[in-house]
């Protein structure tokens, strides 16, 4: 999905890592596979990046400058407009974003904008991610019933983190794109409640 | 025996588990957490945190897990059932780290099994984007 921006911005000492918040590589490795990308991309089965980042959607993408800081968090990010017709997201204005950036004709957001922008796990968040920790644990090790407990348990605690609630599906046996997505997602969104929350501002 | 799962790893541990709660010995707790117990502090390797007052933890011998977490401060996810616990990281120090703006650092594979630290691309911009196949 990426491979187009990286073959671009490569030379620019530019780089496209991509995590994939699956329950096994093996979930992931159609699309890897399909994509044949030439930058990395790596298999996080236990979400240590949702919960280092604050990450609870994906797709999810954050720039890190050549110092290792971070000068945009946590935004909505498509590759393509594949799905534009369901998210009403366009990818060309985040891409073309980030396009000035890797070029250096922009530098990112200034700290002080950053940290205005990015949104910081609470309490429950990090409470709803033990939860799917230990569950992702639990149904690891063939305990089924109990590994349900906790996922849902995870999912009541942090409604808006549909890593946890979206993710656990293929690891429940349940359809992720099936009726009980569905039914999930139209309660959130009829509460009013975006399901992509991208950045206000997509300034490159 | 009873799992704890914490930073990445996990450690299978006497513990002896009476109406939900799940008590630990004093070397139980430093195999599983590495945290012991001194006049009053409980200290790992880097730090140490006093015991709030009136706190009963290591009396008798006994250290209850949930009451360790509450002090550390570390979300705890038990099931007592499955004799299995998650020890998660608190709201504050991931705030902490994320509010430094200095990318937090991890190692994960790739489909090859090669890992891959975030810190060794330092000197590259990184477009770094989640994802997943659902």
């Amino acid at each position: 999905m990426w491979q187009a921006l990286y073959d671009e911005l490569r030379d620019l000492r530019f780089v496209v890592i991509a995590i994939a918040l699956d329950k096994s590589a093996d979930d992931a490795r159609p699309w890897i596979e399909k994509a044949a990308p030439t930058y990395p991309v790596l298999i996080d089965t236990q979400h240590v990046v949702a919960d280092l980042y604050n990450i609870v959607n994906v797709p999810t993408a954050l720039w890190i400058d050549e110092r290792g800081r971070i000068v945009r968090p946590n935004d909505v990010v498509f590759g393509t407009d594949t799905f534009k017709h369901i998210t009403n997201l366009e990818s060309a204005r985040p891409l073309a974003a980030v396009r000035a950036w890797a070029r250096g004709e922009t530098s990112g957001f200034a700290a002080s904008e950053t940290r205005g922008l990015q949104t910081l796990p609470t309490a429950l968040d990090q409470q709803a991610r033990a939860e799917f920790g230990l569950a992702e644990w639990l149904a690891r090790h063939g305990a089924r019933d109990a590994a349900e407990r906790h996922f849902v348990r995870a999912g009541e605690l942090a409604p808006h983190d549909f890593t946890i609630r979206r993710g656990s599906m293929p690891i429940r046996g349940i359809d992720p794109m099936g009726p009980q997505f569905r039914e999930m997602l139209q309660a959130w969104v009829g509460g009013g409640r975006p399901y992509y929350r991208p950045l206000p501002d997509t300034r490159g | 025996m009873f799992t704890i799962i914490e930073g990445g790893g996990e450690r299978r541990v006497d513990a002896r588990v009476e109406d939900g709660r799940v008590q630990l010995t004093a070397d139980a707790l430093r195999e599983a957490l590495g945290w012991e117990l001194h006049d009053g502090t409980l200290c790992n390797d880097t730090m140490c945190v006093p015991l709030p007052a009136g706190s009963r933890l290591g009396e008798g011998g006994v250290f209850d897990l949930g009451e360790v977490a509450a002090t550390l401060d570390r979300p705890l996810a038990l099931d007592a059932e499955a004799g299995a616990a998650f020890v998660g990281v608190s709201a504050g120090e991931r705030a902490q780290a994320l509010g430094s703006l200095i990318a937090p650092d991890f190692t994960l594979s790739d489909l090859a099994g090669r890992p891959h630290m975030l810190s060794s691309y330092r000197g590259r911009k990184v477009f770094m984007v989640a994802w997943a196949s659902w």
